[in-house]
């Protein structure tokens, strides 16, 4: 017997006459908070990312101002993110792809994002329009993302329910971080050492 | 130290009480171990207490696991299916030779001679590495504690943190020493530790051809894999090389897409004590131009569907990994991960490894690694009742050794007896009052103004011979009591 025949066999005795049980699902689906955009802010600025909230006409401004400020001026810039965004800064394209070498040398990236959750401070990405290949938001050191207001969830089962597994995502809450020494967070490993989120209302 | 390993335990693994009475003299590591169990307890009992409906998602969690388990041969099937329909291959291993086997020959097949690891419990188990370095292949980790782990030529001694007993101080010593381009005046702060790190492995990470994951979840419904994480370093793996080998236990299969909704809540708040992790990836497949474009899922057998056949010890297959379990027992915070000989310490592992290997030396005595005092169950995130499965599990290393009369047994008949009858009692406790004869040992630091007996007598010396019995007391609460009462 090939091993996957093997495997399927033992398991099936194994479980010979178990009955599956009912899920009972009495968890929160979604969030007693009203305010979600305010609960999202804190939550994001709990990981010790920099958090901004501006009216959806004052985006354009604001993200050439956040840029600005940290003297960013080569950004790397997914297919699908709207051009005003990054008047006065050197776009790079990722049509052809950039190599790791690009995205490591460059000043940062700009993004959107699919669905954020509230209750979490969670932004997730799923490759659409404005986000790009996982890689992008990956390699360089700085990540801006831009949530629309309307992207927010207040719950994991409301983002997720949002989504499509079959897409390929990332979760992200605040930079990257490592608690393996003593237990304690430090921010800034492998992934952007700064995340910056712009929330547009 | 790293030592020989079948996989699961080490070689020539002692049995507990053995390892843990050295363990228990390092004052060094008891230190470490109680300053970190400390913080992630205080970190996770906050983020826990944030949601109302605890009880309600860890009651999905531990249906999610048991319907997972009862048909987890067609949860299976539909996982092969549809991973191979999105462009991935799917391989099956009964053991971890045959794991390795797999593994190594992919490796071989991309003319790769080096490739980089996401922390993995599976690959851990399996010994990957030391299978891939036998075939001339290098295994680099790219989690921080791995890192720390594999410059030291230790053992991982924690699911989560596998060099949790090592101190800052140590950890500096350590990269100052073994990492090419540390700073001459690193210091022992845990950021520039972690920028150390850092260096270290991003030329390695823009320039590997070949990653090898684990994976917390496979949702069945949509062949998705889905990996939890810190770093980025995973990010890193499971994004820029062209290919990518996933080794994964059956039992991490869960049906559908919506079931993640609860372990994504469950999971980071029991491991890290946080709302969320700061990383997850989900990925299905093969996605032209974003990720791996060659990706192969290893399903690993090796022990589980033994487990899987016994009708309590299966219940330990629901787990999720959170190592929730280790940071509250307080055998664990006494005596460290490495006592438990296998690369699943704490109350999880005095489960889970007799029960995947039960041949082994170690795994006789680790259902008794335990005071029963229930603090993993209250915690676990999908409600494994692990003291219900220590005493099962002691009762078939006691089935397995019938035929010698068992002086634990004897005695829990005899104090069923004396406890049954206040007049046995009373009596049973005149006499323990009169132990002055006993052999006294040092003070007891547990009960103050007492002393500890050195051994008890007859059968129960071997009970003696790993705990610190305070001597009776001279009088009986109950004897007191009465006396008390009598005055007022």
């Amino acid at each position: 017997m090939n091993a996957r025949d093997e495997i399927l066999s033992r398991v099936r005795k194994a479980t010979a006459g178990v009955q599956a049980p009912e899920i009972p699902r009495a968890y929160a689906q979604t969030s007693p908070t009203p305010d979600l955009l305010t609960l999202f802010a804190e939550r994001v600025a709990d990981y010790r990312a920099i958090v901004h909230q501006v009216p959806a006409t004052d985006l354009a401004t604001t993200v050439r101002q956040v840029l600005a400020v940290r003297n960013a001026t080569r950004i790397a810039v997914p297919d699908g993110l709207p051009p005003g965004w990054t008047t006065g800064v050197t776009a790079l394209s990722d049509t052809p792809p950039l190599t790791p070498a690009d995205l490591k040398d460059c000043d940062g990236v700009i993004t959107t994002c699919a669905v954020a959750v509230a209750e979490t401070g969670t932004i997730v990405l799923d490759a659409g329009p404005g986000q790009g290949r996982r890689a992008l938001s990956l390699v360089p050191d700085y990540h801006l993302c831009v949530v629309d207001a309307a992207k927010i969830a207040g719950t994991v089962p409301e983002a997720t329910a949002r989504l499509d597994p079959r897409r390929p995502q990332t979760w992200i809450s605040g930079p990257s971080a490592t608690s393996d020494i003593e237990l304690h967070r430090v921010e800034g490993v492998h992934g952007p050492r700064t995340l910056e989120v712009i929330i547009a209302t | 130290m790293s030592g020989e390993r079948t996989d699961v335990v080490w070689l020539g693994s002692p049995a507990f009480p053995k390892a843990a009475e050295k363990a228990l003299a390092d004052d060094r590591l008891r230190g470490n171990l109680r300053n970190a169990t400390t913080t992630i307890r205080g970190k996770r009992a906050r983020v826990v207490g944030e949601r109302p409906d605890w009880a309600e998602l860890r009651d999905a969690g531990a249906a999610i696991k048991d319907a997972t388990l009862a048909d987890l041969a067609g949860h299976l099937e539909r996982l092969e299916a549809e991973v191979t329909a999105a462009g991935g291959t799917v391989h099956w291993a009964r053991d971890a030779a045959e794991a390795n086997r797999i593994v190594t020959g992919l490796v071989k097949a991309t003319g790769e001679t080096e490739v980089v690891k996401v922390k993995s419990m599976a690959t851990q188990e399996i010994g990957l590495n030391e299978a891939l370095a036998a075939e001339g292949v290098t295994a680099h980790e790219t989690d921080l504690a791995e890192l720390i782990v594999q410059l030291a030529d230790d053992r991982p001694s924690h699911i989560l943190v596998p060099a949790i007993h090592r101190n800052r101080a140590e950890i500096r010593e350590l990269f100052a020493r073994q990492v090419p381009g540390a700073p001459a005046d690193l210091t022992d702060d845990p950021a520039a530790l972690a920028e150390v790190a850092r260096r270290y492995l991003r030329e390695r990470f823009l320039a590997a051809r070949v990653a090898i994951s684990g994976a917390n979840f496979m949702v069945a419904e949509t062949g998705t894999l889905v990996v939890l994480e810190s770093e980025g370093n995973g990010r890193m793996c499971l994004t820029l090389p062209e290919t990518l080998i996933s080794v994964v236990g059956i039992e991490k299969t869960i049906p559908t897409w919506r079931d993640l909704e609860v372990f994504l809540q469950l999971l980071p708040r029991s491991s890290t004590g946080e709302r969320m992790n700061p990383y997850t990836t989900v990925w299905t497949g093969v996605t032209p131009g974003d990720g791996p474009q060659d990706f192969h899922l290893v399903l690993l057998d090796n022990g589980r569907t033994e487990a899987l056949a016994d009708e309590i010890g299966r219940s330990a297959l629901r787990c999720i990994r959170c190592s929730a379990c280790l940071n509250v027992c307080p055998v664990y915070e006494r005596t460290g991960g490495h006592a438990y000989g296998s690369v699943y310490p704490g109350p999880i592992g005095a489960i889970l490894t007799p029960q995947l290997r039960p041949d082994e030396e170690v795994s006789a005595s680790l259902p008794f690694a335990s005071s029963l005092c229930g603090a993993c169950y209250e915690v676990c995130p999908v409600k494994i009742d692990i003291p219900r499965a220590l005493i099962h599990l002691r009762e078939k290393a006691v089935d397995a050794k019938r035929g010698h009369p068992s002086a634990e047994r004897a005695a829990m008949k005899l104090a069923a007896w004396t406890l049954g009858n206040p007049r046995r009692l009373s009596a049973a406790q005149n006499v323990a009052s009169l132990t002055a004869r006993l052999p006294l040992g040092r003070p007891s630091r547990t009960w103050p103004g007492r002393r500890r007996i050195k051994r008890l007598p007859g059968p129960g010396r071997a009970w003696s011979r790993t705990r610190d019995v305070p001597s009776p007391p001279p009088q009986s609460f109950r004897r007191w009591w009465r006396e008390e009462g009598e005055e007022q």
